[in-house]
């Protein structure tokens, strides 16, 4: 076998983001001396570099490992989104980091091997692959979760991320044994090919699907797998937090997607009402729940499992092969709003945290209207966009998941989406409210890497809405090729 | 299909209820006299020393982790080493590599001083 036979040129960019991170774990130890000021800016020229040869892969599909691995537009729309996170992150936790001294560069070489496990995440195209892509995915994140050590909640999320996140991968695990029990593969193509084929034992593979399903939605914190998210989403340090919201949710949704439009249409009539319920246990719980919270890390915790329930809102219309493309594409555009969104909010928790886990209360944010209204007005715009008005991405990504679902004839759950919507508007314009009505006088950090990641995310949820439509194509060319 | 189980069933509900059984009747029936040498805890036969609780020193557990590391990378190389032959060079490249991965973490966890025991 050669290089070219197992196609590692295919996966370059990956191979590149775990060859700099051991390099830089290497330097980071003998090299630096003062090597938190260095450390974040290299691992971001990888970044930049894996970026650059991530972008000219869109176009034709290519395969690695014989087929294990599949990069096609799917693969690296989402491989892009996940990239630019990790600049973004990278930007987001310089400062942070620094403020809190917490700065060390283990930190962004954790962040370079999960976000090359994401990127694993999105092209594998089988079971075996996805399961070492989650360990890859997961296992920097529990370091990173722990990462305040020696804070109390830091180490407590740590842990509790840790058992609950292994606890998931066994799921996943004894699912793969059954899907492979049943049909003789693991790879994805292989197992439709012996689910057509009639098989002897197909209660295995509806339970191997059923426990993926469990494995990967504690994953994406989907109710009733959600019950760690708010504790880790708090006691872990905020920039870490910023990074998981978005990175493991990619990874995992991308991994439900590919793994059940591929391999399990076959028993989508059985999976597809346990999904309705799942999708409308994690809408309901997450936007009731997210009400009571006077925390905001806690807040934007119930906020994210929300937002988990809107993107298997889409999910649910996977069995309908017309609508398939359609629903895959509204998640992809979802996940770009949900990814800036998101960043933007943590960012602006970022500026108003202090020491000691102060500056975290919603009264802290009373009168922020008055005293720093360029960052009210960013704060104001992502909660304007996770509650879906216009002009925001969360507006046009809200929009196409209801084409979606209305497209696959699921009206009940588009009912529940729009209640639930509502009730989230409560929430989230409590918080508006609060900087702009409420007299106060809140300390806030004005720093470089910070504000400029606050003024490029508040302005891209503005601007990229108005060029939502090409998004939202370029989403939908990329699934193209996909079935 | 799910006949071919019945057996399983019977073993599960047969040990289920013997379990259950053994600890109610001891509960109910059994006499209890307790004494001081009962109720100590048990150290295999001997006379218990000092607290049950003991501290100990945390680099016991950095070198737990780097043991089972290096001891899951040896049982990799068991299987490649049986097939070298039909491996070639291809598996030696492999190897090699993935060899290098850990070897990166060795000198990591070398320099940041998990080996010295002070």
């Amino acid at each position: 076998m050669t290089v070219s036979e197992l196609g590692l040129l295919n996966i370059l960019p990956i191979l590149i983001l775990v060859v700099w991170a051991c390099v830089l774990l290497l330097l980071d130890v003998f090299v630096f001396p003062k090597r938190e000021q260095v450390t974040p800016l290299l691992s971001a020229v990888g970044l930049v570099v894996a970026l650059i040869y991530t972008i000219p892969q869109f176009g034709q599909p290519k395969e690695a490992f014989n087929g294990m691995l599949v990069i096609d537009g799917f693969a690296v729309f989402l491989n892009v989104l996940v990239l630019i996170s990790g600049l973004v992150a990278v930007a987001l936790s310089y400062d942070y980091l620094n403020r809190m001294g917490m700065a060390r560069g283990e930190y962004y070489v954790m962040m370079l091997f999960s976000i090359s496990g994401i990127m694993l995440m999105t092209s594998a195209a089988d079971l075996i692959v996805v399961f070492l892509a989650l360990e890859l995915l997961s296992i920097p994140l529990y370091i990173l979760a722990a990462f305040g050590r020696p804070k109390m909640e830091s180490e407590e999320a740590g842990i509790k991320y840790f058992l609950l996140g292994a606890f998931a991968g066994g799921f996943v695990l004894y699912g793969i044994a059954l899907v492979y029990g049943a049909t003789g593969q693991t790879g994805l193509t292989g197992i439709v090919e012996a689910a057509s084929g009639g098989l002897e034992n197909p209660v295995f593979l509806l339970v191997g699907a059923a426990l993926i399903l469990v494995g990967l939605g504690f994953k994406v914190a989907a109710v009733p797998f959600h019950m760690w998210t708010p504790d880790v989403y708090e006691g872990a340090p905020t920039s870490v937090t910023a990074f998981m919201a978005v990175g493991a949710k990619v990874g995992g949704f991308a991994a439900l997607l590919r793994v059940f439009m591929i391999a399990f249409p076959s028993i989508s009539v059985d999976i597809t009402p346990v999904l309705w319920g799942l999708t409308a246990a994690t809408l309901i719980v997450g936007n009731v729940l997210a009400v009571a919270q006077r925390n905001i890390k806690r807040l934007l915790a119930y906020s994210s499992i929300s937002h988990a329930g809107f993107i298997l809102m889409a999910f649910v219309t996977y069995g309908d092969a017309s609508v398939r493309p359609e629903a895959t594409a509204a998640v992809l555009f979802y996940m770009v709003a949900f990814a800036i969104t998101s960043f933007g909010s943590w960012a602006v928790v970022i500026a108003l945290e202090h020491a000691e886990d102060r500056g975290l209360e919603l009264e802290d944010y009373a009168g922020l209207g008055r005293k720093r209204p360029a960052l009210a007005l960013a704060m104001a715009i992502f909660m304007f966009s996770f509650t879906g008005v216009p002009p925001t991405m969360g507006f046009a990504g809200k929009l196409y998941i209801f084409r979606a679902v209305i497209q696959g004839e699921y009206y009940g759950l588009a009912v529940l989406g729009v209640i639930v919507s509502v009730i989230s508007a409560y929430y989230y314009l409590r918080v508006v409210v609060v900087m702009y009505m409420r007299e106060g006088d809140p300390e806030t950090h004005s720093e470089g890497w910070l504000n400029l990641t606050t003024a490029v995310t508040a302005v891209g949820t503005v601007v990229l809405f108005i060029f939502s439509a090409p998004l939202f194509d370029w989403a939908a060319q990329a699934v193209l090729r996909m079935f | 299909m799910l006949i071919n189980y019945w057996p399983i069933a019977i073993l599960i509900a047969v040990s289920t209820f013997l379990a259950v059984a053994v600890v109610v009747f001891g509960h109910l029936i059994g006499p209890r006299r307790p004494s001081e040498r009962k109720a100590a805890p048990y150290e295999s036969g001997m006379e218990p020393i000092g607290p049950g609780t003991r501290r100990m020193p945390v680099r016991f557990y950095l070198v737990a982790v780097l043991f089972i590391l290096f001891d899951i990378e040896v049982i990799f190389l068991f299987p490649w080493a049986v097939n070298f032959r039909n491996l070639g060079v291809f598996g030696l490249i492999e190897m090699f590599v993935f060899i290098v991965i850990l070897l990166v973490g060795y000198v990591y966890a070398w320099k940041k001083g998990a080996l010295e025991w002070e």
